[in-house]
């Protein structure tokens, strides 16, 4: 087939789209009264945000006796779920951030609600390593500042501590960078709306007015914020993953750990953006924004970070053997045929034979299979996770110690409730905020609409620079 | 901040390129243009406005370096002079360790006041009410802005001939 343009680029917004039609589209959901499926999902993840204050309180009011964390095995599920969650939070970054650099254009379609979807999973994670702490109300403690306690300083030796730097730094630059994107399309709904809802926008988007200079300056900073972010957000990773490789623990003192954590962060992350943006292009009718070429992108990245992962796993079991060092290698025994066998396999499974799956570009460009595998990975990354925290310290040095963990019906509600926190905070927040960037959308228009590019162009490339006349008909 | 109000005459254009042809051209008839105002961010206005590069980059530079400074400087302050506690047998003054703690100081300086900065040399802020001449700018329309507040009869209409010529869609007063 000829074509205008390189066949390389993808066709990233079909239906013919106008400037216009991109406002009305995207602005619409947050402007009309919720559909029947939102009200559904919002009651349900209420619920479990519901379920989720309750054992919180149960647990500080009760003490983490109440759950199944014992003197062996003392991060449990808290620290696994800790881990998971901000894991998925790497791919918000990954996507906004380092494609910004990189000039993959897809990423326009998907950064907004990835990004959102970052922000709500570090809030997530935020809460187990908090209320982990048992005496939750001395929760400052963490921060270093002149106090009365001697001052007493935090051990900034400590990679409990760097995580807690992290952590908060990564949440707040998120943040930045989100809302800073957020602010001319909050923009463009405050000049739709009217009344109340006018005033509100009118607070929220800041006194944008699209002027040359401030988007100039928009992505000047837009550009050194991704610069700064992308370090960041291997940082932050890699610092969760020195909670585990600095210790003097075997199965956790390995040089392998940054960049495979780094690797299943991204991967679980894409496969949580799937999971939402499957759902949400179908309930909020963005089709034409996400396209199948999206999810086909975001699916060769989760085959290319699960092969990754694979290959680590692969490396560790090796390295254990192959050190010749019998705690170590008794530590990997203990992880495939141990107690935990099962969580094991289910990692291997989830996490490195069903993304194979992706090689193929039929299963690739599929909704259903998509989805899917999206959950299989996710599920797959929570049991790496626990495999790497629960069966180490299941099995320590001293026999007389060994334990078993099960999680406490607290633990599974606390779990549970933060997916009620997650989902409700995203669920508000297609609600109030346009969930794909509109102005960025729009600046691609004319190199990724399938009117100026693929098989169904209707103009060549050149079309832009045709006169002014030329154009209004093509638009209308 | 004065805020005096200023009446503006502005006309829209359905098209980036059209806009683009039309900065040209009042560049061209040594025109005064007041801004310009665009739904996305257009690449290629930036030269023939005339404007130019940001210097964002290089306070958060700035930025950047101080809460490196300030980062490692406390925590050598803290674990030399302070309180200095020996660590598992390391030294005092145990750089290695103090690494990740000014990488991530060093982001949150730069972020934070790169943003900052940003919001108030644009004169944006919550609650800031927009001067904006338009509903449809940050929707599908382009627009060129000449201040015509002690501009007289003849220069308006200099102008709005201009506009025509530029095929401008549509060509409208305001007062900001």
């Amino acid at each position: 087939m000829s074509q205008a343009v390189a066949p390389v680029r993808h066709v990233l917004i079909t239906g013919n789209k106008s400037y216009h039609n991109i406002t009305e589209d995207l602005c619409t959901p947050t402007e009309k009264s919720p559909t029947r499926e939102w009200i559904i999902a919002f009651a349900l993840s209420s619920a479990f945000l519901g379920l989720y204050a309750f054992a919180i309180i149960w647990t500080v009011w009760k003490g983490i006796g109440e759950w199944g964390a014992n003197r062996t095995i003392n991060w449990a599920w808290d620290i696994t779920n800790f881990v998971w969650w901000i894991g998925i939070g790497h791919a918000g970054t990954l996507i906004s951030a380092i494609l910004l650099l990189f000039r993959q254009r897809w990423r326009t379609g998907v950064n907004r609600a990835a990004e959102a979807m970052t922000i709500f999973a570090v809030i997530c994670a935020g809460q187990f390593p908090i209320f982990h702490m048992g005496r939750v109300w001395l929760a400052f403690f963490i921060f270093p500042f002149p106090n009365t306690r001697g001052p007493l300083w935090t051990n900034f030796n400590s990679p409990l501590l760097w995580d807690v730097f992290a952590i908060s730094t990564y949440f707040s630059v998120s943040l930045l960078f989100w809302y800073t994107g957020l602010v001319p399309d909050l923009a463009t709904v405050r000049d739709r709306a009217t009344g109340m809802r006018r005033k509100m926008y009118e607070f929220f988007s800041f006194g944008w007015t699209g002027s040359a200079k401030h988007w100039q300056r928009w992505e000047a900073l837009s550009l050194v914020l991704a610069g700064i972010s992308t370090p960041l957000v291997l940082s932050v990773h890699t610092i969760v993953s020195f909670d585990f490789a600095t210790s003097v623990i075997p199965g956790w003192h390995t040089t392998i750990f940054p960049p495979y954590f780094v690797a299943g962060a991204v991967f679980s992350g894409f496969a949580m953006v799937q999971t939402l943006m499957v759902i949400t292009r179908k309930v909020l009718k963005l089709e034409d924004y996400i396209t199948i070429n999206h999810i086909e992108s975001m699916n060769k990245v989760i085959v290319l970070t699960g092969t990754i992962v694979g290959v680590a796993y692969l490396t560790e079991l090796f390295i254990a053997w192959y050190s010749g060092y019998i705690y170590e290698q008794f530590a990997f025994y203990n992880r495939v045929f141990g107690v935990y066998w099962w969580s094991y396999f289910g990692m291997m499974f989830c996490n490195v034979v069903s993304p194979q799956l992706f090689w193929s570009r039929n299963i690739r460009r599929s909704i259903w299979w998509t989805f899917f595998l999206s959950i299989v990975v996710n599920v797959g990354m929570w049991f790496e996770r626990f495999v790497i925290i629960a069966t180490t310290l299941a099995r320590d040095y001293l026999p007389s110690s060994w334990s078993y963990y099960r999680p406490t019906w607290v633990e599974i509600s606390i779990f549970t409730g933060t997916m009620g926190l997650f989902f409700t905070l995203y669920l508000i927040f297609t609600r109030v905020a346009p969930v794909v960037a509109i102005a960025e959308v729009k600046a691609i228009l004319k190199v990724a609409g399938d009117q100026f590019i693929g098989p169904d162009a209707k103009h060549g490339h050149d079309a832009s620079h045709g006169s002014a006349a030329e154009k209004k008909q093509a638009k209308h | 901040m004065a805020t005096e109000s200023k009446k503006v005459l502005y006309g829209l254009y359905n098209d980036e390129e059209d806009l683009k042809g039309a900065v040209k051209a009042a560049a061209k008839a040594h025109l005064d243009i007041m801004d310009v105002f665009t739904p996305f961010p257009v690449h290629g206005l930036d030269p023939i406005l005339d404007l130019k590069e940001s210097r964002l980059h290089y306070l958060g530079f700035i930025y950047g370096a101080i809460g490196a400074t300030f980062g490692f400087m406390t925590m050598t302050w803290v674990f030399t002079r302070d309180w200095p506690i020996v660590f598992g047998g390391k030294p005092y003054w145990s750089v290695p360790a103090f690494i990740p703690i000014t990488f991530e100081m060093t982001v949150l300086f730069a972020a934070w006041g790169m943003t900052i900065t940003f919001y108030t040399i644009c004169g944006m802020w919550p609650g800031v009410k927009a001067k904006s001449l338009d509903n449809r700018i940050t929707d599908d329309k382009f627009c060129l802005a000449f201040d015509v507040t002690d501009a007289t009869e003849g220069d308006v209409d200099k102008l709005k001939g201009f506009f025509t010529q530029s095929q401008a869609a549509e060509v409208n007063v305001k007062t900001i």
